[in-house]
């Protein structure tokens, strides 16, 4: 840690950053907490390990509405936040002379809810890591788990663990977890018959209390209306008709298409452990396989939706 | 039942646009080329226009079918419209036929101003399909089906 601590400090003085955002050790325990760091002392704090979960790219665009403009922003970036940065300045969401993105090699990311599930009650207070695993601690007790069981099921398909474009890199970059394909899950759901598919997605969204966390953590759901709000015409019934889900569901999905980096944020943030990934992986995979295209690689390639060829498959066309 | 779904009559939406589809239409209808009335026409500016959400909102209302109708690829009055939505109807049928929802209720065909022989063929097509679909059950709101 004092070695990225050295080296992000060195980066804010070389840089003349603002600010850096990055993650401190947070009050729950094995959660890191979002924190903008303001000045080099503040910066001791820094932190960046296996319980940084959340997506820190997602406060850039409170940042664009800053009056006065963005302030000159470093950015410890795993994998999926260098992707969402480069996401938004592609689509023009933030200047990319005002960001400095820091890659730091991500090895997974604490899921809350796998956490909570193995922990049943208890109170962990500390963590270890040892190769493949986790050894959790507590008052009394010491728990040594598989780091595969505890990080986000993102993170298990994930394919860019280190940030693509970097201005600096710091610390070796991380071999990928690949316990499964990349789209390993949506294959499987796709053997079933469309009756058990939907069936499954029925149920799962069924539970769902519309609370839009999962929008509110997405990087890339920036909008300052979001179509769920309109009222005038009103796209989403406030009822709880799980027709409405489906529809709030599926355009979430259809407005991030060519556009979702993956970094788990919407799962991680669902307070009802909706399956709300998948129906964007199998968007995701479309769009490589039909578009060839990938999101988040580079600061120039415009996003799937927003371009087109002449001549893209058309077999759906009657 | 047998004669209950002999008699299915599908409601389907046409959005059509204003510049091909719906001059075709237009013709189809000059020329009294006969085709099956279970469709309801929506003009609008270019198939670029129609959301997939208009789509979604449509089932949701319980209407059986949908099909949306444009320029064909090169033909479009704003040059790229329908080349854009192309895209786009190619992601929502991938994910309708993932949620298990009968993919072939959404149709989409590229019909110019002077074929009205095949806008007919067209509506004549999407009908029977969705007839032999049967009436919406997936995504329809509680209440909006009679």
């Amino acid at each position: 840690m004092k070695d990225l601590i050295d080296k992000v400090k060195t980066i804010f003085a070389d840089e003349s950053l603002d600010v850096v955002i990055g993650f401190e050790r947070g009050s729950i325990p094995l959660r890191g907490t979002p924190r903008f760091f303001e000045s080099a002392e503040e910066l001791d704090g820094l932190i960046f390990d296996i319980t940084c979960h959340n997506t820190l790219a997602k406060y850039l665009a409170s940042e664009k509405k800053r009056p006065g403009g963005p302030r000159k922003i470093g950015i410890i970036a795993k994998g999926c936040d260098a992707r969402a940065v480069a996401q938004m300045v592609v689509e023009d969401q933030f200047p990319k002379e005002n960001i400095v993105v820091m890659g730091v090699p991500c090895k997974g990311a604490i899921a809350p809810s796998k956490l909570r599930k193995i922990l049943d009650g208890k109170v962990a207070q500390d963590f270890k890591i040892e190769g493949e695993i986790i050894v959790i601690s507590g008052e009394d007790f010491s728990i040594d788990v598989p780091i595969v069981e505890v990080i986000q099921n993102n993170c298990l398909t994930c394919q860019h663990p280190n940030a693509p474009q970097s201005d600096y890199f710091i610390g070796e970059p991380a071999e990928p977890i690949p316990t499964k394909t990349p789209f390993a899950d949506v294959e499987k759901l796709s053997t079933k018959t469309p009756e058990e598919r939907w069936s499954y997605f029925e149920e799962e969204y069924s539970a769902c209390i519309r609370c839009y966390a999962c929008r509110n953590a997405c990087p890339l759901c920036y909008c300052e209306e979001c179509f769920v709000e309109r009222t005038n015409p009103s796209w989403v019934g406030k009822g709880t008709d799980v027709s409405d889900n489906f529809i709030y569901h599926i355009v979430r999905a259809l407005h991030l298409a060519g556009r979702c980096v993956d970094c788990g944020a919407c799962a991680t943030a669902c307070p009802l452990d909706i399956d709300v990934r998948i129906l964007g992986k199998r968007v995701e995979k479309e769009v490589l396989e039909r578009f060839d295209y990938v999101a988040g690689l580079d600061y120039d390639t415009p996003p799937a939706l927003a371009a087109f060829k002449e001549d893209d498959k058309e077999e759906f066309i009657m | 039942m047998a004669d209950e779904m002999a008699e299915f009559e599908p409601k389907i939406v046409a959005f059509l646009c204003n510049w091909c589809s719906y001059a075709g239409a237009d013709l189809a209808g000059v020329s009294r080329i006969q085709y099956p009335s279970n469709t309801r026409v929506i003009r609008v500016p270019c198939s670029g226009r129609v959301d997939p959400m208009f789509i979604l909102k449509c089932l949701q209302d319980g209407y059986d079918g949908v099909l949306v109708s444009g320029c064909h690829p090169g033909d479009c009055h704003y040059i790229s419209g329908n080349y854009v939505a192309r895209r786009k109807f190619a992601i929502l049928k991938t994910m309708l036929d993932f949620l298990g929802i009968e993919p072939d209720r959404v149709q989409f065909s590229w019909v110019s101003a002077g074929e009205g022989e095949k806008f007919s063929k067209v509506i004549s097509r999407v009908t029977e399909t969705v007839r032999a679909l049967g009436p919406a059950e997936k995504m329809v709101k509680k209440g909006y089906r009679e």
